[in-house]
């Protein structure tokens, strides 16, 4: 096999994603409350706090108006903490994927199953703020159960990107530049707590070109009950980003670990 | 027909060659045995074999498959117990096995089934509920063994299976082997341990530098590298005996440390001298597989 061609896609990827579902199943309610704590404090805190004293921001609420990237933003987040550390963990530390590929396993088959794991765990992430935000009444239209539908291309970008950074990674300090460069930009840039159009012209190109901006474009008017414009195109960039992300990722990790 | 056979291997990394061409073929039932120190490209070979990296030159065959083209369906037919233990620390003794059993494409029954049987083999039956961070270091290598047995494979690979066991856990693991080899499975093992190694292999490759350097039984490498007869001498002015006698009594000397080990095909004229010696200490011994080694791949440090 080229170290260049293209990712092999099988089924064979289900029992080592089946494997970290186990894992995680063990883990479960912590898991959940954890990956709920941080986005539901956000939402609160500053949908109520900071939104007191705002007027409407969009036309609606500041509550509102933050839902919609709370549930992108913590979206990714779960999925670039699974395929970073989480994957890292079990290729460098535990060396969980070197008895895999002694298995009938390829690596093509453990980088996919890691990229579907890290998707999975995202999309509970992401539809349990969506259902705080459901609770709390933040959002009323069926439109937003489009979200459920958008939230795995989100979990599989941002899997895809972060296991890209893994492949490269030597210790889990290389993560930080990871998150220092791009994510808490993407956090401020990209739309979840302000809309871009408050930018200066020169940071709205940048976030033009950032993943988690075109994610909140078709999350945010879902959930106010909108058909959102451009959403074919958002989610082509959206899937771009994936495809990319991947194909880098397959090809770091087979010249990291197969030679 | 071989189960796996390798010709002409070449492997480089960095301009360093650490497999310099290296062939062999495994009948089955066989156990074969590959020493060498540390670096040799033991470790590197079985990598090759399994389809894990790609040769620079030459051709492998696996459970009559093309390797790598076809690694991943012969590996099916394969156990790997690996140098490195990586069990699942997040699951218990049972769920290692059957998670590792789905990778085999096994179903949920058929892997249920075999479980107790292998938990039996391994003596772990009574554990099958236990987390693996309170197995011993032995235990730990009886369920690696018995996890490679999952898909009940006709050749196993095992790198250093008995390494950081205490005696009583590797007596263990060398009786497990030699019951699989009366299964008829194949067996292809890597290790430092002579003992090991004249215990359980028919057929051994000693590899040194990226090649094997000599290849047979264990009892033709002694019979074909070495003198019969050993004698170990140590103690005050063992450096003074050895210029002034040992050299013209034994057919070949070598030093290490304050030991001086005398070679000869008749150890009696040592013996007699060495009993005037009243200050020096010695033992008589028949040549091992160690004493081949050791000359073959020298004494000095390998890091």
């Amino acid at each position: 096999m080229h170290i260049f061609s293209p990712p092999s896609m099988s089924l064979r990827f289900v029992p080592v994603w089946r494997r970290n579902l186990l894992v995680w199943r063990k883990l479960a309610v912590p898991s959940i409350l954890g990956n709920l704590a941080d986005p539901l404090i956000y939402v609160l805190g500053l949908g109520y706090g900071l939104g007191s004293m705002l007027p409407e921001v969009g036309g609606v609420p500041y509550i509102a108006f933050l839902a919609a990237g709370m549930v992108c933003s913590s979206t990714m987040n779960s999925a670039t903490f699974e395929a970073m550390y989480s994957a890292f963990s079990r290729m460098h530390v535990q060396h969980t994927w070197d008895a895999i590929m002694n298995a009938p396993v390829d690596l093509d088959d453990v980088v996919l199953a890691e990229l579907a794991w890290a998707a999975s765990k995202s999309v509970l992430s992401g539809v349990a703020i969506l259902a705080v935000v459901w609770l709390l009444g933040l959002s009323g239209s069926v439109l937003s159960l489009w979200v459920i539908a958008l939230l795995p291309l989100i979990g599989l970008t941002f899997g895809a990107l972060a296991l890209a950074v893994t492949a490269m990674a030597r210790s889990y300090d290389f993560f930080m530049y990871y998150f220092t460069l791009l994510v808490t930009p993407m956090n401020l840039l990209c739309g979840v707590f302000f809309p871009v159009e408050q930018l200066p012209a020169a940071f709205q190109a940048v976030a033009a070109f950032l993943p988690l901006t075109h994610a909140v474009a078709i999350a945010r008017p879902l959930l106010l009950g909108q058909i959102p414009p451009d959403a074919v195109l958002h989610a082509l960039v959206l899937l771009a980003y994936a495809a990319a992300g991947f194909y880098a990722a397959t090809v770091l990790f087979r010249r990291r670990l197969l030679k | 027909m071989a189960v796996l056979a390798a010709r002409n291997l070449r492997k480089s990394y960095g301009g360093a060659e650490v497999v310099a061409g290296v062939s062999f073929a495994i009948a089955p039932g066989e156990c074969f045995g590959l020493l060498g120190p540390n670096g040799a490209g033991k470790t590197t070979t079985l990598r090759l074999c399994l389809g894990l990296t790609d040769p620079d030159h030459g051709s492998i065959e696996l459970m009559q498959r093309p390797v790598p083209g076809e690694a991943r369906p012969a590996r099916a037919r394969v156990g790997v117990v690996p140098q490195m233990d990586n069990l699942d620390p997040d699951f218990t003794v049972g769920e290692n096995l059957l998670v590792y059993g789905r990778y085999f494409g096994l179903s949920e029954g058929a892997i249920r089934a075999r479980i107790p049987q292998l938990l039996d083999f391994a003596g772990l039956s009574a554990r099958a509920a236990s987390q693996i961070q309170t197995l011993s270091g032995g235990m730990k290598r009886r369920l690696t063994l018995a996890r490679a047995l999952i898909n009940d494979p006709d050749l196993i690979f095992m790198d250093e299976p008995t390494t950081g066991l205490d005696p009583q856990a590797r007596h263990l693991i060398w009786e497990r082997l030699k019951q699989l080899l009366a299964g008829g499975k194949t067996i292809v093992l890597t290790t430092h341990f002579m003992e090991e190694a004249e215990r359980l292999c028919a057929r051994l490759a000693i590899m040194d530098r990226g090649r094997f350097i000599t290849e047979g039984s264990p009892r033709e490498l002694i019979l074909r590298h070495i003198e019969p007869h050993v004698v170990e001498a140590h103690g005050d002015g063992v450096m003074d005996w050895s210029d002034r006698e040992a050299g013209k009594l034994a057919s070949r000397l070598e030093k290490s440390g304050e030991t001086v080990f005398c070679y000869a095909a008749d150890p009696a004229p040592l013996l007699s001298s060495l009993a005037n010696q009243g200050e020096l200490r010695y033992l008589h011994r028949p040549a091992n597989l160690e004493d081949v080694f050791l000359k073959l791949t020298g004494r000095e440090l390998r890091d």
